[in-house]
């Protein structure tokens, strides 16, 4: 199974979880894992994702997080997660 | 598992310290375009590029998006005009057509860049490549995106003097007939010593003969990731700096290898190599020359500069080799000067010499690159600095190059500007000797003694 790396960045505001959460809800993403801090009072969130299920184009998905990232006032980044496992592992 | 700390260093990486993937260069054999009928050359070159290259950019914004690495530019390398169209061109005009050709199936297939209008003659010209080079000027004056290089010697073979002699005519040529735009021509046009088969990287790219038909090469970047994690280990011994770059240099190479892959199975075209080099540009904070000053220089050009940058290219190649299945093109720390906000301060500081450049060059990869002199530099001048930049080359057994701008109508302490990747350049003092009873010999410098190694 091939994962992804959905990473929320930003000032903490009340119910960012759930609207990220509806919105992967909505397109037939699966939460894997999620862990989340928040420092100095930045949210910091990375969401490990299954989108194996999901009828729409990767590419779709980026542009349609970034976008909802804007409206709640966060950075969302969806990342496939070989690029960190390449970086960061032998 | 990745965890948190792990993403948010690359991202970091990429969002704040320039970290991208420079290009993927799509090589290209043309060798079976070839055909007495100029007409029919053109046809098969333009009908080749654009079918093999047809779904290029479209893959690397792809992987741009799935991956969120930037990846600044999608080129293409083909084989050196000079073979393909030996047989058909019998003038100057007939292999312009083939540059005009090569530009239009860039354009086609919206690559911003397409290198191979070259020529290989380390040892000899034939009538094929003394033409394309004598047609370099005309060519690269009506084309957009095409660049052009010119193998003058190797340690194998010697150096070319004819060639290299030939060449201070044709740079100063390329020069006066763009000196309405600063010259800025020969930022399209570079000379080799040791040219590689598969160096990804403009001006110099070509796809060599011992190239496959179709092949994927990657440029990494990353001197801002390198800078960075050096104002980590301030005041640190020269073990704790090597070991830094290395790590560095270690994970910026695996995001070059991932892309490369990744394009290659989409792309359905063989992996070739990933290029190690540290190639900067003109943006705040993606420079090796303050890489320099990090590890402990005031200005790039102080002395120490040569073993700085000694060390730096090394722990570069020693990271980067473990982290790729297949390095190869450059893979050094460029140094440019217009092209590097660092350099340019160095040389504006006055911190920084033609004469160190070269010394710079021993070192690392390429030579001297991106260099402004004044306009009045006479031919035989400029045929000297490249005899000497292919001189290290031959001797050290790496490549060099030389990609040097003779800024018409202006002198010393003024500057060309050439925008976008391509940044300013201060115009540099050159030597003002003379060296013309030198490179009028005629001739080819033998190989070196240590090329004999069968």
């Amino acid at each position: 199974m091939k994962k992804t790396i959905i990473t929320v960045v930003g000032k903490d505001t009340v119910g960012i979880i759930a609207r990220v959460c509806t919105y992967l809800a909505d397109n037939q993403i699966n939460i894997l894992d999620i862990s989340q801090t928040i420092v100095q009072g930045f949210f910091n969130m990375m969401m490990i994702v299954d989108t194996n299920l999901t009828k729409k184009d990767f590419g779709m998905i980026v542009d349609e997080l970034e976008k909802l990232g804007e409206e709640i006032g966060v950075v969302i980044k969806c990342q496939k997660e070989e690029i960190f496992d390449q970086m960061h592992r032998i | 598992m990745i965890n948190l700390f792990e993403v948010a260093e690359t991202n970091e990486m990429i969002a704040k310290e320039n970290l991208d993937v420079r290009t993927i260069t799509l090589g290209i054999s043309l060798l079976d375009c070839i055909d007495a009928d100029l007409a029919k050359v053109n046809e098969k070159v333009y009908q080749k590029i654009t079918s093999v290259a047809k779904d290029l950019v479209k893959t690397g914004d792809a992987i741009e998006k799935e991956f969120g690495i930037p990846i600044v530019n999608k080129r293409i390398s083909v084989t050196p005009m000079a073979l393909i169209g030996g047989a058909a061109c019998r003038s100057k005009e007939d292999f312009v057509t083939l540059a005009k050709t090569m530009d239009q199936a860039a354009e086609a297939v919206g690559v911003n860049l397409i290198g191979g209008y070259s020529a290989l003659v380390s040892k000899g010209m034939t009538g094929a490549d003394e033409l394309l080079i004598r047609s370099i000027p005309e060519a690269l004056h009506n084309t957009q995106r095409v660049c052009s290089s010119v193998n003058l010697g190797s340690t194998k073979t010697g150096i070319n003097m004819d060639a290299v002699r030939l060449m201070g005519d044709i740079i100063k040529e390329t020069a006066e007939i763009s000196a309405e735009k600063d010259s800025a021509d020969c930022m399209k046009l570079v000379v080799f010593c040791n040219a590689p088969d598969d160096n990804p990287f403009m001006a110099g790219a070509f796809h060599g003969v011992t190239e496959a038909d179709a092949v994927i090469n990657v440029g990494v970047s990353g001197p801002g990731v390198v800078k960075t994690a050096l104002t980590r280990v301030r005041g640190e011994n020269f073990e704790v700096l090597c070991e830094t770059i290395k790590k560095t240099a270690f994970k910026v190479t695996r995001v070059g290898q991932l892309v490369a892959q990744e394009a290659s199975r989409m792309l359905g075209i063989p992996f070739g190599i990933v290029d190690l080099s540290l190639a900067p540009t003109p943006a705040i904070g993606d420079s090796v020359a303050d890489i320099l000053c990090e590890i402990g220089l005031e200005y790039a050009g102080a002395p120490g500069t040569t073993a700085a940058l000694a060390l730096l290219n090394d722990q570069v190649k020693k990271g980067g080799v473990m982290a790729s299945s297949y390095v190869g093109g450059l893979s050094g720390a460029f140094i440019p000067v217009s092209e590097d906000q660092g350099m340019i301060g160095a040389v504006t500081a006055g911190a920084l010499t033609l004469e160190k450049l070269e010394a710079m060059t021993c070192v690392c990869s390429v030579g001297l690159d991106m260099i402004a002199i004044p306009g009045d530099t006479p031919n035989t001048t400029i045929a000297g600095i490249i005899a000497d930049e292919m001189a290290i080359g031959m001797v050290n057994q790496k490549t060099t190059a030389v990609r040097i701008i003779p800024a018409i109508g202006k002198s010393v302490g003024e500057k060309v500007e050439f925008g976008g990747l391509f940044g300013y350049a201060p115009i540099m003092p050159v030597n003002p000797f003379s060296c013309e009873a030198f490179v009028n010999r005629g001739g080819r410098i033998p190989a070196p003694i240590h090329s004999f190694k069968n």
